[in-house]
């Protein structure tokens, strides 16, 4: 049976991830230790924050279950729950329900194989999840590259993690900016264009991307053109919710309910379904 | 199966009988709901023993506001900060004792088995389901804009009933269905049909109109993004004024929004009919709506019924009550749409 009751957790931690303060990552720790043991996830999974009073909203789960006794959420000011949350204080009480979702086939389609994760913007906070998962198990995955592009560096998220991920040797890290910026000595460009410039060959290879619709669009005919296929490319999709269960129909696109069945799809379903999202 | 035969008093007294220590509800009696009713507009609670009849056709509101109340607490709060559990959610006090729904139709009673395909894992509508008996009447006319056969029902139907009631030549014969409906007549001396009067039953129900399925179910097979890109479409758009009336007094619309009501530091979470009929409803904080067009919505209540529902569950989404045939202010009619649907190719 669903519970739709949310559990109980604090605020542990607060961190502004931008440089226009508009993303924060909150570190959410569990009120009752049972419930800490019993949540399990998978990178790709999201679940919805509550506030009492204010309501629920479905976010990615930006921490990879090797990350034990917390969970990571980085959330984009937007509307009424997310700006009611920047307002919220360390040792605040709020609610987490889930996890919800399928989350990428870690264990599945992606076991034993190169793996691509291209990110753009705030986007990347379940490829985040994804990587350090990947990397906490590294001999299970061929070569990982990781490409992640944002506006500005003031806007890419992660900027103490990036900084360690780079200097790893078995993950193969891209980070963009879409322009010239002062102090700045990395990759210029958008996201489409490294990708065509830097992603392997699609042989025993799976990509997952994750980002702006348009960014998703024009990363399609770079790796298309040097072979890949769209069953290879994993999608995670986004539509307004309610329940996060199936059951309130809100996210339908078409027949496919993007809580239940998704938010994780590979490029073949999602082109046969109809373009409302 | 356990089959009665009834008289009007009989009927009336059995049903008296249950209101002493039980919530009866059955259709109400005339347009304006009487003050006592105790429940949502369409339906008054039985009290006193006034004969029990019922309109031609279904009540004017479905079942659902009985299985899929709105508002529905889902959780409850305290944000007084003098309160060790402020911001802390939980579960509402639970609705208990039976409530027994008289009077309905066979189609409002096979919509709670569609419904319960959705929310077969909701522990709400189970627990509402759990504590309902449901004593309908079979239909001896179908209204002009009734359909229930076409969609897989038929006015003599007991899918979904624990007691079905029916009016064969002059006689009322009293269908005892589920354990839940022997529980009702347990302590009750009521006289059993006779074999006559079981085959007049079995002959009303073989006359009965019945659709070829199969010419429906083809809907099922055609290809959804053909169904999606028909030519239909547009002018029901145009028409329509997605004013959500269908939605909401369809039996099989069960889509719901949860919103936080918040009153002296005192909240609750509640759950409440929601309409795909409404921009807001698919509407993203970006601004973006994936249904931002009229059409798109008319079509998605539609494709809902017709296509996405049955390829995730089986069966329609649609009894065929007639009811949004009825209250639509524009004369939209589902089964003109179903009808182009099938022309399809």
């Amino acid at each position: 049976m669903i519970s739709y009751l949310p559990y109980p957790v604090r605020i542990n931690e607060i961190k502004v991830e931008t440089e226009d303060g508009n993303l924060k990552t909150f570190k959410l720790v569990f009120e009752n230790e049972a419930q800490r043991k019993a949540w399990k996830h998978v990178p790709g999974q999201f679940a919805m924050l509550s506030l009492a009073g204010q309501g629920e909203i479905p976010i990615g789960i930006a921490s990879s279950p090797t990350e034990e006794g917390h969970l990571l959420f980085t959330v984009n000011r937007a509307g009424k729950v997310t700006t009611a949350l920047h307002q919220m204080h360390t040792g605040e009480r709020m609610g987490v329900r889930g996890p919800l979702g399928n989350g990428f086939p870690i264990d599945t389609d992606m076991k034993g194989k190169n793996i691509v994760i291209i990110a753009g913007g705030f986007a990347v906070t379940t490829l985040r999840a994804t990587l350090i998962y990947l990397m906490e198990h590294r001999q299970d995955y061929g070569k990982i590259t990781f490409i992640y592009g944002a506006r500005t560096p003031g806007m890419l998220l992660y900027q103490d993690e990036l900084q360690e991920w780079a200097k790893r040797d078995d993950v193969d890290l891209h980070i963009t900016v879409d322009r010239e910026a002062p102090g700045w000595d990395g990759l210029v460009g958008f996201v489409p264009t490294i990708a065509g410039q830097v992603a392997p060959s699609p042989g025993n290879s799976v990509a997952l991307i994750c980002g702006p619709p348009i960014m998703i669009k024009f990363t399609m005919p770079p790796l298309e053109k040097i072979g890949w296929t769209d069953d290879q490319v994993y999608l995670s999709l986004e539509n307004r919710m309610k329940c996060g269960e199936g059951v309130c129909c809100h996210c339908n696109v078409g027949p496919t309910l993007v809580c239940k069945d998704g938010p994780v799809f590979t490029r073949t379903q999602v082109k046969k379904l109809p373009v409302e999202y | 199966m356990k089959v009665f035969r009834l008289s009007q008093t009989e009927l009336d007294s059995m049903v008296q009988g249950w209101s002493q220590n039980r919530r009866v509800y059955r259709p109400a009696a005339g347009r304006q709901q009487s003050a006592q009713a105790d429940c949502a507009p369409g339906w008054e609670r039985v009290a006193g023993s006034s004969p029990l009849t019922v309109a031609t056709g279904p009540s004017k509101t479905s079942v659902k506001t009985f299985l899929f109340p709105q508002p529905e607490t889902m959780q409850t709060y305290t944000l007084k900060s003098s309160d060790p559990d402020k911001g802390l959610l939980k579960e509402p006090e639970k609705t208990t004792g039976k409530q027994i729904i008289v009077g309905l139709r066979p189609c409002d009673a096979r919509s709670v088995k569609l419904n319960n395909l959705p929310f077969r894992e909701d522990p709400f509508y189970q627990a509402s389901l759990a504590r309902t008996v449901m004593v309908g009447f079979t239909c001896n006319t179908m209204c002009a804009t009734c359909f229930c056969d076409q969609m897989g029902g038929s006015p003599m139907g007991t899918e979904g009933l624990d007691i079905a009631i029916s009016q064969v030549d002059g006689t009322m014969i009293a269908e005892v269905l589920t354990p839940a409906g022997e529980e009702l007549i347990a302590d009750l001396s009521l006289t059993p049909a006779e074999d006559s009067d079981i085959n007049a039953l079995a002959e009303r129900r073989k006359d009965c109109p019945q659709a070829d399925s199969a010419k429906l179910d083809a809907l099922k097979s055609r290809d959804l993004n053909k169904l999606y890109g028909a030519p239909v479409w547009q002018a029901l758009g145009e028409s329509c004024i997605n004013c959500g009336a269908c939605t909401f007094n369809c039996p099989t619309c069960y889509c719901f929004d949860v919103q936080d009501e918040v009153v002296r530091g005192q909240g609750r979470r509640i759950r409440y009919w929601d309409s795909c009929m409404f921009p807001l409803y698919s509407l993203h904080t970006t601004g973006h709506n994936p249904r931002g067009q009229k059409m798109q919505r008319t079509r998605n209540r539609f494709m809902h019924k017709l296509k996405y529902f049955p390829d995730r569950y089986g069966p329609f989404s649609c009894v065929g009550c007639g009811r949004c045939v009825q209250d639509c202010p524009v004369n939209i009619d589902i089964r003109e749409v179903i009808h182009d649907l099938l022309a399809v190719e």
